[in-house]
């Protein structure tokens, strides 16, 4: 091709549209403060879950997690993506250039890694959140939350197969695997009931559903599996996490460092 | 300067479009994959829309810069490339050609919609090389986005499936 042949469009332009997902929809601010606390939450699962790649007991399980990662990345860009159309932000802005207070992720999802035993429990809860909550935000009144909960929820079902046949795997192996999740269990559970909570946004905002109206479906589900894998419920208290409202668990900062000191170093770099 | 010859309409800029392979599976191209949904003029650009196939698919940049390179080359000016989540893309709009194309590559493509359910169940997959069925998955995750590794049981081979989406 020659140079009088070139495109008259610049790729930079074209990946900016594409970054944009271009839907035409703008958010509400209801809306866009709606798409970043479950955007944020998978943002920084996603960071956590790349930590794995070449560390995971094995290489089937470096490719899962880290495509487990790059599905919930994907879930993000789209979901900051359309609260930026609200705040007149990029995705790469509101991820790399909020500070920690302005974050809104849960604390179950800022939960380290630990073992693959923790890991693996702190998926089977994550997932089985977001798969209910994308199944109900599917239906929702507002175009642009609907079209991306439909598209995520069929990957996140994925994400649970993943993390309730490792459940069942670990419970039913060695003494040693079965102590491992039987505790890690134990140390995520707390972490539930921040997900439940509804407060002043789900009063005036009715196009997402009820954190309040998740608990019975998701409790179901986590109580079938853990039937199934014959282990008990774990008895613990609740958490005062309250990452929706810009209270973090002490974890969060150091994946923030981490995720974002490259682009604040350079800012507005590419390659 | 190379010699333009083609008529510059939505059909030929559909054409031109629907030749685009996927970089990571180039046996498929994006109208095989279903991920092409729309052509149309606006003005004097042409509009083309885009459905990704997973929402973190590294792939689909790529999909969009190749449109425009084929259709500027092509003489279309000034290109535009949409993404859309909705309607979601399923592997049940791949057509049957790709689906040919998939097994002789070596990937077994994708089945029915399976059970739903928290407790997994296994469907029978075809070994893309050996037929039989019995195989097993490895991992519901492979080397893209869209694939799960399998392993045959009869010929020992491991081969990727395109799995259901």
């Amino acid at each position: 091709m020659s140079a009088e042949t070139e495109p008259s469009v610049t790729v930079t332009d074209v990946e900016l549209d594409a970054e944009l997902t271009s839907t035409g929809l703008v958010a509400s601010a209801d809306e866009a403060e709606y798409a970043l606390r479950i955007g944020d939450d998978s943002l920084i699962l996603a960071q956590q879950l790349g930590w794995w790649i070449s560390r995971a007991p094995e290489l089937e399980e470096d490719l899962a997690l880290g495509n487990i990662a790059l599905d919930l990345l994907g879930h993000a860009r789209n979901l900051l993506h359309f609260a930026g159309t609200a705040l007149g932000k990029t995705e790469d802005e509101l991820a790399y250039f909020r500070d920690e207070h302005e974050f809104r992720s849960a604390w179950l999802f800022e939960q380290p890694n630990g073992d693959f035993g923790h890991t693996i429990a702190r998926g089977l809860l994550t997932s089985a959140f977001q798969f209910e909550l994308y199944t109900q935000l599917a239906e929702s009144s507002s175009p642009g939350l609907a079209g991306i909960a439909a598209k995520s929820v069929k990957e996140v079902a994925y994400h649970r197969d993943h993390a309730v046949q490792w459940t069942l795997r670990l419970a039913g192996g060695t003494d040693e695997s079965r102590s491992r999740i039987e505790r890690a269990l134990i140390n995520t559970w707390p972490y539930l009931d921040e997900l439940f909570r509804d407060d002043e946004l789900h009063e005036r905002f009715d196009a997402a559903p009820r954190p309040s109206a998740l608990r019975e479906p998701v409790m179901n589900v986590l109580r079938q599996v853990l039937a199934e894998a014959e282990l008990d419920e774990p008895k613990t208290s609740e958490s005062s996490g309250d990452g929706r409202h810009g209270h973090h668990s002490t974890y969060l900062g150091p994946i923030l460092a981490e995720m974002q000191v490259l682009a604040r170093r350079h800012p507005d770099a590419s390659w | 300067m190379t010699i333009m010859t083609t008529v510059l309409t939505p059909a030929s800029a559909w054409r031109i479009a629907a030749e685009v392979v996927d970089p990571e599976i180039p046996v498929l191209t994006i109208e095989d994959l279903g991920v092409l949904r729309d052509v149309r003029m606006q003005d004097e650009s042409v509009v083309v829309t885009l459905t990704p196939t997973y929402s973190g698919c590294p792939a689909m940049d790529q999909m969009g810069d190749d449109v425009i390179l084929a259709l500027t080359a092509e003489g279309f000016a000034d290109v535009r490339v949409d993404f859309s989540l909705t309607p979601t893309w399923t592997t049940e709009w791949m057509s049957e050609s790709g689906r040919q194309k998939l097994e002789q590559y070596g990937i077994a493509p994708p089945g029915p919609k399976p059970a739903s359910g928290p407790i997994p169940v296994q469907l029978g997959v075809k070994c893309p090389r050996c037929g039989s069925l019995r195989t097993r998955s490895v991992s519901q995750f492979g080397s893209t986005s869209c694939k799960a590794h399998y392993e045959c049981l009869a010929c020992l081979e491991p081969f990727d499936h395109f799995k259901f989406h």
